[in-house]
């Protein structure tokens, strides 16, 4: 793993990997769309970008940046949005945040023809380290809060992910593991999966 | 900032959207800040219920500042340093625009009751010939409550000017709650014995209709909380009752002393006037739907509300955005925290003032 990945920088690789992904003249809502640096890239390839947050910090970001952005709850869902409407709605590192991640998934699937999802993977085997060998809630360059003020209030590891779209008919079009370990030792890259090497990942989804 | 209200006389006559005609039409206006040589870097305020022109600086002897001052000048929200700030009397106002107290060019007497019933479309044409007057094509049109209807009004109406719409604490129609609140304001004004079917102008005015009017209003401009935060329960003076019907609460003293003040400023037809044509706006019934009426706007909104206005609640600005952005429509919302009720969009500019600053950052007005 590359020590010298900042939080930051971390985003802007998924900010890139999900801007590249995204055809020009799309209409895409960015769900927790922050300081509006992801918008920001995607206005600039010419989509058709909109945010929410929930932050009025941010969203006097975003009108800075001459976004459009909408301060709301995603957590109260979409209403309001027809079915469709959106050609993908993101929700980048997000998702571990959310109240009712079933409910915001299922609200974006509505809305959006596809949808990209990314999160910190829990089972990344760090983390399983951490919690292994010190006994305590892990803590990471992408998850640096204490158990008792952490915002991410819905972990999941790439697993849960898998079992969750499958029992929802949710239909994974890509799996992009960012940050991945370099393994080399052929043993581990056969028998141990993504789940375990992928400290973060993004997933591009349909409805089934 | 000194200022001052100037007049500009409208030679045609102007027809309304009931049919009726006005002739001798005139705008009292004010402006600060200088239009710049492509006249694109205009603003234009759009005051609500019973505001005028000076929405910012002093007049020469006056103690008080214009409406917005907070949000209008050198540096703040609506920057003087880079805009030109517009911002009229409406049509049917009492404070230099022709309304229900000017003189009807026919008759040589007060309109009273014979001045036609106005909407808000026929206040926004009447701004539009101030604009002409001055050559401004593009324009961004912002306002408050009432203001924020003209504001919507305006991109509507004229798409191809509004390059930028901030609707502050507004909606596109009233509730059923507003228009009732309204409704018993008009009906304080109707039964003063004073009243004369509007024929007051030389004798003595319904004061304590229209008072009561603005009684009633200014419980709908707070909130429990501010009412609270206010005057609570505390007793005008001691701290005990007088056992009789004579002002025992501060909220009551409160309450009294708006009805008084406004009664020496405003004129009681052009409250009934105004709050008609407030009544009467619904974009989604002149449309069809809401979503229609916005089909051909070309303007980027900025919908603020408030958390605590129950007068004007967020759920309508928000269905202002939906409607927007269903039709794709460049539109960004803002949700302010705010104890103040519907009175918050004249007071809280300090998050007013970062939010449309932010806003209004990238459409480049300059005096170059």
């Amino acid at each position: 793993m590359d020590k010298h990945y900042t939080e930051s920088k971390g985003l802007h690789l998924n900010y890139s990997i999900i801007t590249d992904m995204i055809e020009k003249d799309a209409q895409v809502l960015d769900l927790g769309c922050g300081d509006g640096t992801l918008l920001k890239m995607l206005k600039n390839k010419g989509i058709c970008a909109r945010g929410i947050d929930i932050s009025q910090s941010n969203i006097v970001k975003c009108l800075e940046k001459g976004l459009s952005v909408f301060q709301g709850d995603i957590d109260e869902g979409l209403m309001g949005y027809s079915d469709k409407s959106y050609d993908y709605v993101i929700l980048n590192q997000t998702l571990q945040l959310t109240e009712k991640p079933d409910y915001v998934i299922n609200e974006m699937l509505r809305t959006g023809k596809k949808i990209f999802v990314s999160f910190p993977n829990f089972g990344y085997w760090r983390i399983r380290f951490y919690l292994f060998f010190k006994g305590k809630m892990p803590k990471s360059n992408i998850l640096p809060f204490e158990w008792y003020d952490t915002p991410n209030i819905h972990l999941l590891t790439i697993r849960d992910f898998l079992e969750f779209a499958k029992k929802n008919n949710i239909k994974i079009e890509k799996k992009i593991c960012t940050r991945k370990a370099k393994i080399r030792n052929k043993f581990f890259q056969k028998y141990l999966s993504d789940n375990f090497f992928a400290e973060e990942v993004i997933f591009l989804c349909s409805r089934e | 900032m000194i200022t001052e209200t100037k007049i500009l006389k409208l030679n045609e006559k102007i027809v309304l959207q009931s049919g009726a005609e006005l002739e001798n039409v005139q705008i009292a206006y004010e402006t600060y800040g200088k239009l710049n040589k492509n006249k694109d870097n205009a603003i234009l305020l759009l005051h609500a219920l019973t505001g005028d022109a000076h929405a910012a600086g002093y007049h020469k002897g006056d103690k008080k500042p214009g409406w917005w001052d907070d949000m209008v000048g050198k540096g703040k929200a609506f920057d003087t340093d880079k805009y030109f700030i517009i911002c009229s009397n409406m049509l049917g106002g009492c404070s230099g625009t022709t309304g229900p107290n000017s003189i009807n060019p026919k008759t040589g007497v007060e309109y009273g009751l014979s001045f036609p019933i106005f909407t808000i479309e026929d206040v926004v044409k009447v701004q539009k010939k101030l604009i002409d007057y001055f050559g401004i094509k593009k324009l961004c049109t912002a306002g408050g409550s009432m203001g924020g209807m003209q504001a919507l009004e305006w991109a509507i109406s004229y798409p191809e000017m509004v390059n930028r719409a901030i609707v502050i604490a507004s909606t596109s129609r009233l509730s059923a709650q507003s228009i009732a609140f309204n409704a018993v304001g008009r009906n304080a004004i109707l039964s003063d014995a004073n009243f004369n079917n509007g024929n007051y102008y030389h004798a003595q005015k319904p004061e304590k209709g229209l008072a009561i009017a603005r009684m009633i209003g200014h419980i709908t401009y707070l909130c429990e909380e501010a009412m609270h935060e206010k005057f609570a329960r505390r007793f005008q003076d001691n701290d005990s009752p007088h056992f009789t019907f004579d002002i025992d609460f501060e909220v009551e003293s409160y309450l009294a002393h708006q009805g008084q003040a406004f009664v020496d400023r405003f004129d009681a037809n052009s409250y009934l006037y105004i709050t008609k044509a407030v009544d009467y706006f619904d974009l989604a019934k002149k449309f069809g739907s809401l979503e229609n009426a916005f089909k051909n706007v070309l303007a980027k909104f900025l919908v603020i509300s408030f958390t605590s206005d129950w007068l004007f609640p967020s759920e309508q600005s928000k269905e202002l955005c939906r409607a927007l952005m269903k039709n794709k429509k460049d539109v960004s919302y803002c949700e302010i925290q705010s104890p103040c009720g519907h009175d918050a969009f004249l007071l809280e500019f300090e998050t007013q003032t970062k939010i449309i600053k932010s806003f209004l950052n990238d459409c480049g007005g300059n005096n170059g």
